[in-house]
């Protein structure tokens, strides 16, 4: 536990080290911030898209972190050698994997505590409402999604060896599923036999991320989800990454560092 | 960690055992042959000694600690850390490393980076802070403890290594190539360190280019070629009848010089 915690400090401490976070975070502030004062009229419906874009933003810009920052973890050990002198003191390989996953996935945690914390008060100054168990909600279902990403990227980075292919596939398939996944079994239906069964095995494989995202319950002020839902979607999630996990220390147990 | 104290399992046992230890790298690219690093090496260091591991470029030096440090898995034999398989991480906790030509984490200065490892051995908080204190001035380095790594000069960065491979006061050294890239300072710094190691009981494993450091720190030396054991024994021996431990060297790897009687 330690030994995972030390690691997964030091890609904390990275992440804030460095430019990426804060040139997003601002990046999403003014844009939402400019389209707010564009709204003179003070028109109901404005609010509404108003809270529309800055979640899209948001949305986006969590994944770039999570997918961008997980993506680079391995390799850049790999490439800059750091790796040798790390696995040459008593830390297991799985204590290193998961210690980069808590890391990457904390780190997308505070990073959307910013995010939200920002949505609110920006929808709270313009509505005059304060629904933070719908925020709170939305926002722990998000960083709940971001471990399964955070673990798949992670696995991604032992099979693509280059961090930038690992990037780009990765972000084809999760905004792929977030996009067409939940359509993929209507989809299937439309197709001859073989590619048929294929389609609907891609479907019921698949994390269906998109369960996690409550944007449009929080644009249109919509009540809670019901708790029992909510703990359903959590262990959905574990459960996949859980799974990616287990496959990314069995393939990274088996690989030479050289 | 009272380590300093702990006694040696006895005088002369073997820390540091390899046995017919043969290492095949599988090519990727079609139709190349497997490339075989060792073939059947059969190395022991005992305690208390400095041990130069010696031979020329491709030798497979890097391959032998590679798989003493469980990176790479052999091919077939074994290896054995104080009488412990390697492929168990608990054979590394008493062991210092220094790997070829390695880069820190940049975004941290040398005091993190060093306090992160020592929580990887898990010091005390109290312990690491009067062990990074002792490191930083051995090194030399605490005029620039709170600067990041990406600052540091490769001979700074070089000594960031060497801090880092003593950060758990090991028992056993294990340092690829330690005075590379140093300059004739940094390198006389090195052998003083390493005498003092050897001073304190610590057993040193390492490996150089540079003869002449070699002649004046070890005890003994094994000279390998090709993945294979050539020679080892006492400097002396070794350099035998030869004038110097290099001319001995390049006849033993099949150069003999003109001088060579
Ligand atoms: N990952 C690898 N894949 C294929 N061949 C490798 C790999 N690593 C090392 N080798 C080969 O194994 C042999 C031994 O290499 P090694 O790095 O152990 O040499 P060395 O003695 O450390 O040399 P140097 O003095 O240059 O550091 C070389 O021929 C090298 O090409
Ligand atoms: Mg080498």
């Amino acid at each position: 536990m330690n030994n995972i915690f030390a690691v997964a400090s030091i890609v904390i401490k990275e992440l804030y080290r460095r430019k990426d976070f804060y040139v997003l975070f601002i990046l999403t502030a003014l844009i939402c911030l400019v389209m707010a004062t564009v709204n003179i009229f003070n028109d109901k419906h404005i609010i509404r898209y108003l809270k529309e874009i800055c979640l899209l933003l948001i949305w986006v810009a969590s994944l770039v972190i999570a997918i961008s920052t997980t993506a680079r973890q391995i390799p850049a050990e790999r490439e800059n050698r750091t790796l040798l002198p790390l696995l040459a003191k008593p830390l297991s390989r799985t204590q290193l994997i998961l210690g980069k996953f808590f890391g990457c996935w904390i780190a997308c945690g505070l990073a959307l505590i910013c995010f939200y914390g920002f949505f609110g008060a920006l929808s709270g100054s313009r509505e005059h409402l304060w629904p933070l168990m719908n925020y709170m909600q939305a926002a722990f279902l998000h960083w709940i999604m971001l471990g399964v990403v955070v673990a798949g990227v992670l696995l991604g980075s032992l099979v693509f060896a280059a961090p930038s292919s690992n990037s780009t596939i990765s972000f084809v398939v999760v905004a792929g599923i977030l996009l067409v996944g939940r359509h993929l079994d209507k989809v299937a239906l439309t197709m001859q036999e073989p590619s048929r069964s294929i389609v609907y095995s891609v479907y019921y494989a698949i994390p269906h991320l998109e369960l996690f995202d409550l944007r449009d319950l929080i644009i249109h002020n919509w009540p809670l989800v019901p708790w029992k839902i909510f703990s359903l979607a959590i262990l959905y999630a574990l459960a996949y990454a859980t799974a990616l996990l287990i496959a990314t220390c069995v393939m990274f147990r088996r690989k030479a560092v050289n | 960690m009272a380590r300093d104290f702990e006694p040696f399992e006895s005088a002369m046992s073997a820390i540091l055992k390899t046995e017919k230890l043969r290492v095949e790298f599988s090519s990727r690219e079609f139709r190349q042959a497997t490339k075989v690093a060792l073939t059947g090496l059969d190395l022991e260091v005992n305690a208390g000694e400095i041990f130069g591991f010696l031979g020329p470029n491709g030798a497979g030096k890097t391959t032998t600690m590679n798989v003493l440090l469980g990176f790479v898995p052999p091919t077939s034999g074994a290896a054995y850390l104080f009488g412990i398989d390697v492929r168990q991480p608990i054979a590394r906790q008493r062991i210092g490393y220094l790997p070829e030509l390695t880069y820190y984490y940049k975004f941290l200065t040398a005091e993190e980076l060093l306090r992160f490892y020592a929580k990887i051995f898990s010091l005390a908080p109290g312990e690491t802070d009067k062990r990074i204190d002792q490191l930083l001035k051995l090194v030399e380095l605490e005029h620039a403890r709170k600067r990041p790594i990406k600052s540091y000069s490769k001979g700074m960065q070089q000594r960031v290594g060497l801090a880092q491979a003593l950060i758990n006061n090991p028992d056993l050294l294990i340092l690829d190539e330690p005075t590379s890239g140093l300059d004739p300072l940094g390198r006389m710094k090195v052998r003083e360190i390493i005498q003092r190691l050897k001073n304190e009981g610590k057993t040193v494993f390492f490996s150089s280019h540079e003869l002449g450091e070699v002649e004046t720190v070890c005890d003994r030396v094994a000279i390998i070629h090709q993945g294979e054991l050539k020679a080892v024994g006492r400097v002396n021996e070794i350099t035998g009848k030869h004038a110097s431990l290099e001319k001995a060297f390049l006849e033993i790897i099949g150069y003999p010089t003109p001088s060579t009687p």
